[in-house]
């Protein structure tokens, strides 16, 4: 198991810098750049400018340089937020977002497996459907409508909770972000879970089971919860990779300080190096949470074996 | 056997199912029961309803079943007992085993988890002497090394071990009645005898009822005291196993044995030509292996077997799974890689291209053993058994197409009529049937059969022997017949080849082979398949 990890780890580096190099070239064939856009630049400005951050030079000569800094843990400096290196937006944003989109995590897993599970032992009675029901419109109704309704209603009318902010990370700021983010995640999860549940309890062996008086709780828990984990492991991998980077319409509409926001803003003004700070946080996160799955299924299933 | 009190009765018992074509009326009103130390046959077809009675008895009809009448265990009534205190009863009292040994164990715990769950559950066992009785449990159900064995996980076990498991599972609680549901049918024939075996001991041991559900009229006979025949949800016939089965009174007990297949094959003349010459051949396969892995495992599924086929011979490859038939069968028409020499009608296929190779296919057609899985689901049957024709003769029109299609599925008595309908519509046997229209319809010279009737029930079976009989005699087919069924391959074959793993253990004329096998491991066959029956046919009158 320990080499198969090692192994892992080891073909995460070629990946790593593939994805490394091929974002670093086609941000550069996209037009325009870092400081194309600020008005009244004078040409001379301009290439004092990119003599700083070295964007005169030659395509190859900046790629191993970033490469070169990037094996020091240097991300290089935002050109778009002076003031910081990317290594500091992230150092600031990270922890913020990871808190959110962990709750929202344990939240979807939790209420989403405990929802599909009781939909799947009342298929087709009148829970199932309201759960369905349920899990259709969490998925559909889209986060830029739940968010400020949320605020509409908790924050405004009935003032529960502050409207918008991260107030230095207080519980009342993040239940608003948490759920919204949260609650797609819990519809999809429960469906998952209803129908792995259905399919699991359907198994021969749930059969046997219960042909040995084994008793509801065994069977429902024991034996078929058990197998009916495997989808929702093989989910909630890229959905927590997904989560913990940020999202940019929670963190936009609830003035949240995360990361999610960085990609769009970073992309949409050249920001070199935040673009590809983002890039190789979410590549990472990613491998990881794979990683992670990987090893859960060979926990969960005895069948599933890397040696 | 003097009067008891039945251990299980079944009482006016009725079972139907709502489904979206309206109710389904699987048993019909049905009386059965079992004494101590008795063994019940439950004989009937796929569809007579003969399982469901009993998984109704058991309380575990689907959600969309329902079952009314009386099940009664010991004189009480348990039909309609809420599952909590059915599960007093279920596993304790009663128990009941499967047919898919594979699948009935739960993957992802160990052996020694699972067999401890109904020791801790009924007996009221701690975790450690449960463990041990586990231990118990498997050497009585002849489980090799059980410490060890315990932490297995199923699919570290063979499907003979695992229904092995199953059984000790079931008895942990000591039950009065085994509920024993078609439990050697997946099994190898020499696997089938051992269990059994295995069964009737341990009956005798705990004096335990057993209700044996069964298609196989043979083993109800050799196993069970009486015997009760259900077709379309009814008991047509019920008594003593012996008087049942030899002297049947109803019609379709009559049908059902009448169905065991019967008849020879000739071989063909001397000078007949060869059709099919394959020189040592050699399949291995490769599994797993690869950049970071190391060298793959090479496992040889057919090692330097031979096969000479002769036109109108047929060819009986006999062995139980994993003896490598079926791949030698797929080797032969090149659907998988070989090693070694293979000659169609005289022409090394070795060195064609994909053309030649194409041309000389159409001449060797395969009929496989699953007739669900073999024909896709979103084709009509006319495209079915037109594909073949598109492929090989794209000359042809229409119209000229369609007669050929309606000329093969007249070949296989079936409705041409029905040819705009899909797979789904038709039953097993039928399905085989427009497998074999398309295999036909491009005129083969050569069938390879692999299995084709392992998954009809043998009423239906029957049917599709005298079909291949027929269609051999018309059209001078040569056959390869691939098949774990002795009786099937004896009654269809000329030559028989005795496969196990991957070698041929045996060959010669079928009536040598199967009248003097000269391999221990053909007399070991042909004991499990009609010795066992024999064996124990003069115990039961023995005992009687």
């Amino acid at each position: 198991m320990l080499r198969y990890v090692l192994r892992r780890l080891l073909t995460a580096i070629p990946t790593l810098f593939l994805i490394v190099t091929l974002s670093f070239f086609l941000l550069r064939v996209a037009p325009g750049g870092p400081f194309s856009q600020e008005r009244g630049l004078s040409p001379e400005v301009r290439a004092n400018l990119e003599r700083v951050y070295q964007l005169d030079a030659p395509l190859w000569r900046q790629y191993l340089s970033y490469l070169g800094n990037l094996l020091h843990g240097d991300f290089g400096p935002s050109y778009n937020l002076p003031d910081f290196t990317v290594a500091d937006l992230f150092r600031v944003g990270l922890p913020v977002s990871v808190q959110l989109g962990a709750s929202a995590l344990v939240l979807a897993l939790i209420l989403g497996s405990i929802l599909g599970i009781v939909a799947a032992l009342r298929q087709n009675r009148g829970v199932d459907y309201a759960v369905v029901a349920l899990a259709t419109a969490g998925s559909t109704i889209p986060t830029f409508v739940i968010a400020p309704l949320y605020q509409l209603v908790f924050a405004l009318t009935l003032a529960w909770v502050p409207v918008a902010g991260w107030g230095g990370g207080a519980l009342v700021n993040k239940i608003g972000p948490a759920l919204t983010l949260a609650l797609p995640q819990i519809a999809i999860v429960a469906r998952l879970m209803r129908g792995a549940m259905i399919e699991a309890l359907r198994a021969n062996h749930i059969r046997t089971a219960r042909a040995l008086g084994l008793g509801s709780w065994s069977v429902v828990v024991k034996h078929a919860l058990r197998g009916a984990l495997l989808p929702i492991i093989s989910y909630a991998g890229p959905a927590a990779a997904a989560l913990l980077t940020g999202s940019v319409v929670v963190e936009t509409v609830f003035a949240i300080p995360g990361v999610g926001r960085y990609f769009v803003d970073a992309a949409l003004n050249r920001d070199y190096t935040l673009v590809m700070g983002t890039v190789v946080v979410i590549a990472v996160f990613v491998i990881m949470f794979n990683l992670i799955v990987d090893l859960l299924y060979a926990l969960v299933d005895p069948r599933v074996r890397y040696d | 056997m003097g009067e008891t009190t039945p251990l299980l009765e079944l009482a006016n018992l009725d079972v139907r199912f709502d489904t979206a074509d309206g109710e389904v009326h699987a048993v019909r009103g049905i009386n059965l029961t079992v004494a101590p130390g008795e063994t019940l046959a439950v004989v009937g077809e796929s569809g007579s309803g003969k399982s469901q009675a009993m998984m109704a008895a058991m309380g575990l009809l689907a959600k969309n079943g329902r079952a009314t009448g009386s099940v009664r265990y010991r004189g009480r009534e348990i039909l309609g007992l809420p599952a909590r205190a059915l599960d007093e009863i279920r596993g304790a009292k009663i128990a009941m085993i499967f047919q898919e040994p594979m699948t009935s164990l739960d993957p992802l715990y160990t052996i020694g988890n699972q067999l401890a769950e109904p020791l801790m559950r009924h007996k009221r066992l701690g975790a450690k002497a449960a463990r041990q009785r586990a231990v118990e449990l498997l050497t009585l159900v002849g489980i090799p090394d059980p410490e060890r064995r315990l932490r297995a996980y199923p699919h570290e076990l063979s499907g003979g071990q695992r229904q092995r498991v199953m059984i000790a599972m079931a008895l942990a609680a000591e039950p009065d009645v085994l509920i024993a549901d078609e439990p050697t049918t997946a099994l190898d024939v020499t696997v089938q005898a051992q269990i059994l075996e295995l069964l009737r001991s341990l009956q005798q041991r705990f004096h335990m009822g057993i209700v044996f559900i069964t298609h196989d009229l043979g083993l109800a006979r050799h196993f069970a005291d009486r015997v009760a025949v259900m077709r379309y949800g009814q008991v047509v016939e019920e008594g003593p196993a012996l008087r049942v089965l030899t002297r049947p009174e109803h019609d379709y007990t009559r049908m059902l044995l009448a169905a065991e297949p019967t008849g020879t094959k000739a071989p063909p003349p001397d000078d007949a030509p060869i059709v099919l010459e394959a020189r040592a051949i050699d399949v291995t396969f490769q599994i797993g292996g690869g950049l970071l892995a190391g060298p793959p495992l090479e496992i040889r599924a057919v090692d330097k077997v031979s096969v000479t086929l002769k036109q109108g011979q047929t060819i009986g490859i006999v062995g139980e799974s994993g003896s490598g038939k079926s791949t030698l069968g797929r080797a032969l028409i090149r659907l998988i890689h070989s090693e070694g020499d293979i000659r169609l009608f005289g022409q090394p296929i070795g060195g064609l291209d994909a053309a030649g190779l194409r041309a000389l296919r159409r001449q060797v057609q395969i009929v496989f053993q699953d007739p669900y899985g073999s024909l896709s689901p979103r084709m009509t049957v006319g495209e079915i058994v037109s594909e073949g024709l598109r492929v090989h003769e794209p000359q042809l029109d229409a119209r000229t197409r369609e007669q050929q299609v309606i000329a093969a599925l007249e070949d296989v008595t079936l409705d041409p009529s029905l040819r705009n309908r899909y797979p789904h519509e038709f039953s097993g046997g039928q399905r085989q049937r427009i497998a074999i229209a398309r295999a036909i319809v491009l005129k083969p010279r050569v069938l390879v059969l692999d299995e084709p009737t392992s998954a009809l029930d043998r009423s239906v079976q029957k049917g599709i022997v005298e079909l291949l009989r027929r269609l051999q005699r018309e059209y001078g087919l040569s056959y390869l017949f691939i098949s774990h069924d002795l009786s099937v391959v004896r009654a269809l074959s000329d030559w028989i080849m005795v496969m196990r793993r991957g070698q041929l253990v045996e060959a010669g004329p079928t009536e040598e082979v199967y009248g003097a096998p000269a391999a221990a491991y053909t007399r070991e066959l042909i004991a499990a398949a009609y010795g066992l029956t024999d064996a124990q046919e003069g115990a039961a009158s023995a005992g009687n």
